[in-house]
């Protein structure tokens, strides 16, 4: 199963060597990874989505746990929350229908254009790991030459009480297609 | 700043000397070090340590330095002196070569959990990352083999990173830290307050158990018939040798350590079984097969410990405790786990079991008597033997003698292979850092520097190094050390001519080819130990061998005993790798 851990560490040089190295010297595998300052900036949030059974998934935590700067490990998967990856994707096409069918997909992915020239345009998508593979997959077709993708980030939900309407603009998005 | 200057000129002129009379990095570092307790040092110099030697000749009244021949030797004999004392062993190398030689011992300190601090030398800063003469990325390397390292950039981190790098080293599960010191860091000058000021934000975590958790182990061992207590090297580490000998007796349990665990439990209690795994007991793992719980205490269930873990002690229920949070679950999935110290949780165990009825106590062990029973008829079936012999010397007959000798009171290390195994059989190990191997990492030639950083440490102590022919050849450079420093080690050399452990396991399990294991070409290791400046003796018939041992362990000085023994005589018992206790080959009689 896909497990995204946040991981806390002390923003030093090294840092993020001693987490990568520790997944390879394991034999864990990194599906994606994304790093970035926390609100106090002497400190960054490391987010990796991995994958594996309970057991491999409990040692990676106390494996990470074990490094003397990095404060904490959190499975985010195990609690509700919310994750997002953006993609910039290169596609291919003139004026005419590909273009109309690009933008047709953007409008509906609430994606954006965010350059472009005679024959090509360059894409910004956001959300779900689900929604830019798919958003990938109808563009695909129309000619896609490359494709940047951020890998996940990753934060718990508010808890406002557990009735409480929850906005899942892409929910709605993948259901509707 | 400069408008101060400007308008306060004679300041400036005293900022200007002041900043002069500022230690340099190379002096906080000896600062720092003897606010650790640091008074031995085990290094090799060279140019990016060169300020700090310098420093390291001023402070020679407070700090001693032994010069190695090889700085992988330097860090066997920090983790000798580490495992003979408890104390975090230090090290000084230069960059590159000197960072790399030391990379073999780091590891081995990372497996077995040994507290050192290693100080490598760095090129300057302006030059990191420009392939510069002697410049590796220390750091780098040795990142998967410490606890922690550290690059100092700015010399005002240093007395602070020696701080915290000494606490890792010595808490929690302790292990190896590395500090890498660029050489200029070494040479600039800073102001520098006593270092007890110096906090470190991250603290470490030591929880208690709860009593609940405590009190439901207690209730397992108590409905337990069939218990064994499995131990490892965590006992020495916490220092729970007298907790856990009260423990064993107070439930009557049966306890088998593992090698690392050798002298945690004394070897003769009626309540030990011996040594457990791949080269343990009968009566051991044959326990832990039909055992219906394994309290496992200090202990990370090694593969050589469990053979092939799905079948590992099938029946049992398990209890693990570790301090090491990371070890709980890895192999062998706990019914009851404690992350704690060992000799803390002993306590509380001890602590409830005395508000327990004596009935209650009594009871329970009287329900056990049927598997004590089994056990004494293992232990009666397949005792540890071996075959004497007339003709030749026989391993295993070399360490009862060095045992006799000794009184059960040396201090012993060994290298990796059979003569570890024969030790770790045939001399009973009384109490903790008795016996100073090479565990987890396996190294050949750990023994002869281990012995020297242990002699070190207890100079009053009889330290004796039992290695094979093969793992002596590694190391035997640091016979210069020992005889310099007038250290004055017993090395025994298991002589058989052969890479015994890898022959033995090419005529077990493949078909007796022989490929590459032949040492019979080798130096006169008498004339070897002469040449150094060492007593070189040789036992080659067994009548020789109580007179050439005694010789050696009577003399005052360094002795290398070259004992020719039986060529190939093997290990028994042995449970082949990835099988379990019922795969057990035994002694043939």
């Amino acid at each position: 199963m896909r497990h995204t851990l946040s991981i806390i560490v002390a923003d030093q040089p090294g840092e993020l060597s001693r987490i990568v190295g520790l997944f390879s010297a394991r034999g864990f595998n990194i599906e994606t990874i994304s790093v970035g300052e926390t609100l106090d900036s002497s400190w960054s949030r490391v987010t990796i989505v991995t994958s594996g059974d309970d057991k491999a998934i409990q040692q990676i935590v106390k494996q990470c746990e074990r490094l003397a700067r990095v404060r904490e490990v959190q499975d985010v998967t195990t609690r509700p929350h919310i994750e997002r990856e953006m993609a910039l994707i290169t596609v291919s096409a003139c004026a005419g229908t590909a273009r109309q069918e690009v933008l047709s997909l953007v409008s509906v992915f609430r994606a954006k254009v965010v350059d472009i020239s005679h024959t090509q345009l360059i894409v910004e998508a956001s959300g779900s790991k689900e929604k830019v593979d798919t958003f990938i997959e109808l563009l695909r077709p129309v000619g896609i030459t490359d494709i940047t993708r951020t890998g996940h980030i990753a934060i718990n939900r508010l808890s406002a009480g557990v009735n409480e309407p929850v906005l899942e603009d892409e929910a709605e998005l993948v259901s509707q297609i | 700043m400069i408008v101060e200057n400007l308008a306060l000129p004679t300041n400036a002129n005293q900022d200007a000397s002041d900043a002069l009379l500022q230690p340099r990095g190379a002096e906080i570092l000896i600062e720092a070090l003897c606010f650790e307790g640091v008074d031995t040092i085990f290094g090799y110099p060279g140019g990016a340590v060169l300020h700090i030697y310098d420093e390291l000749w001023r402070a020679r009244d407070r700090v001693t330095h032994y010069l190695v021949r090889h700085e992988q030797g330097a860090v066997h004999m920090a983790e000798g002196y580490a495992k003979a004392t408890g104390k975090v062993g230090c090290v000084l190398v230069t960059s590159g070569p000197g960072a790399t030689n030391a990379v073999t011992g780091i590891a081995n300190a990372y497996m077995d959990s040994t507290p050192i601090v290693v100080i490598t030398g760095q090129v300057p800063k302006h030059l990191i990352g420009t392939d510069a003469f002697q410049e590796v990325d220390t750091v780098g390397i040795t990142r998967p083999c410490v606890k922690h390292n550290y690059l100092v950039r700015d010399v005002r981190d240093l007395a602070a990173v020696v701080r915290e790098a000494f606490h890792l080293a010595r808490t929690g599960r302790p292990g190896p830290v590395v500090i890498d010191i660029p050489k200029d860091v070494t040479a600039e000058r800073t102001s520098y307050s006593r270092l007890d000021h110096v906090s470190f934000p991250f603290v470490t975590r030591k929880k208690k158990p709860p009593q609940s958790v405590v009190v439901e182990a207690v209730q397992k061992i108590l409905q337990s018939r069939r218990p064994v207590l499995y131990v490892g090297g965590g006992i020495a580490t916490s220092g729970a040798d007298h907790s856990l000998r009260r423990f064993a007796e107070t439930f009557q349990l049966p306890t088998a350590p593992t090698l690392m665990g050798l002298g945690g439990f004394e070897s003769g209690h009626q309540l030990s079984l011996g040594m457990l795994g791949m080269h343990g007991t009968f009566a051991a793992n044959n326990a832990v097969a039909e055992s219906d719980l394994l309290i496992a205490i200090g202990v990370r269930f090694d593969d050589r410990v469990t053979g092939k873990l799905a079948t590992f002690a099938p029946h049992a229920s398990i209890i693990h405790v570790d301090i090491d949070p990371a070890n709980i679950g890895k192999n062998v999935a706990p019914t009851l786990s404690i992350a704690g110290d060992a000799q803390e949780v002993l306590k509380q165990f001890l602590n409830y079991s005395e508000q327990l009825s004596p009935n209650v106590l009594e009871q329970s062990v009287k329900d056990r008597e049927p598997w004590w029973e089994k056990i004494r008829e293992w232990q009666r079936l397949q005792p540890l033997r071996f075959s004497g012999s007339q003709q030749q010397i026989k391993p295993q007959a070399v360490i009862r003698e060095l045992h006799n000798l000794t009184k059960g009171e040396a201090i012993i290390t060994t290298d990796v292979g059979q003569h570890q195994m024969w030790v770790a059989q045939f001399y009973p190990f009384m109490r903790t850092r008795q016996l100073i191997t090479s565990g987890g990492l396996g190294t050949m030639g750990f023994g002869l520097p281990a012995a020297v950083g242990a002699q070190l440490a207890c100079r009053d102590r009889l330290v004796v190094a039992v290695v094979g022919d093969g793992g002596f050849q590694m190391t035997n450079q640091e016979l210069a050390t020992a005889v310099q420093y007038n250290l004055p080690v017993k090395i025994i050399i298991m002589n058989n001519g052969y890479l015994g452990m890898v022959r033995q396991w090419q005529e077990m399990f493949y078909d007796r080819t022989y490929s590459e294991v032949d040492m019979s070409f080798a130096p006169d290791f008498v004339k070897l130990a002469e040449a150094y400046g060492a007593k070189g003796l040789r036992a080659t018939k067994p009548e020789e061998l109580h007179d050439v041992l005694a010789e050696a362990i009577d003399y005052p000085g360094v002795a290398v005993i070259d004992v020719v023994v039986a060529k190939e005589e093997n290990v028994f018992p042995i449970v082949p790798a990835g099988a379990n206790a019922n795969a057990m080959i035994v002694q043939e009689d």
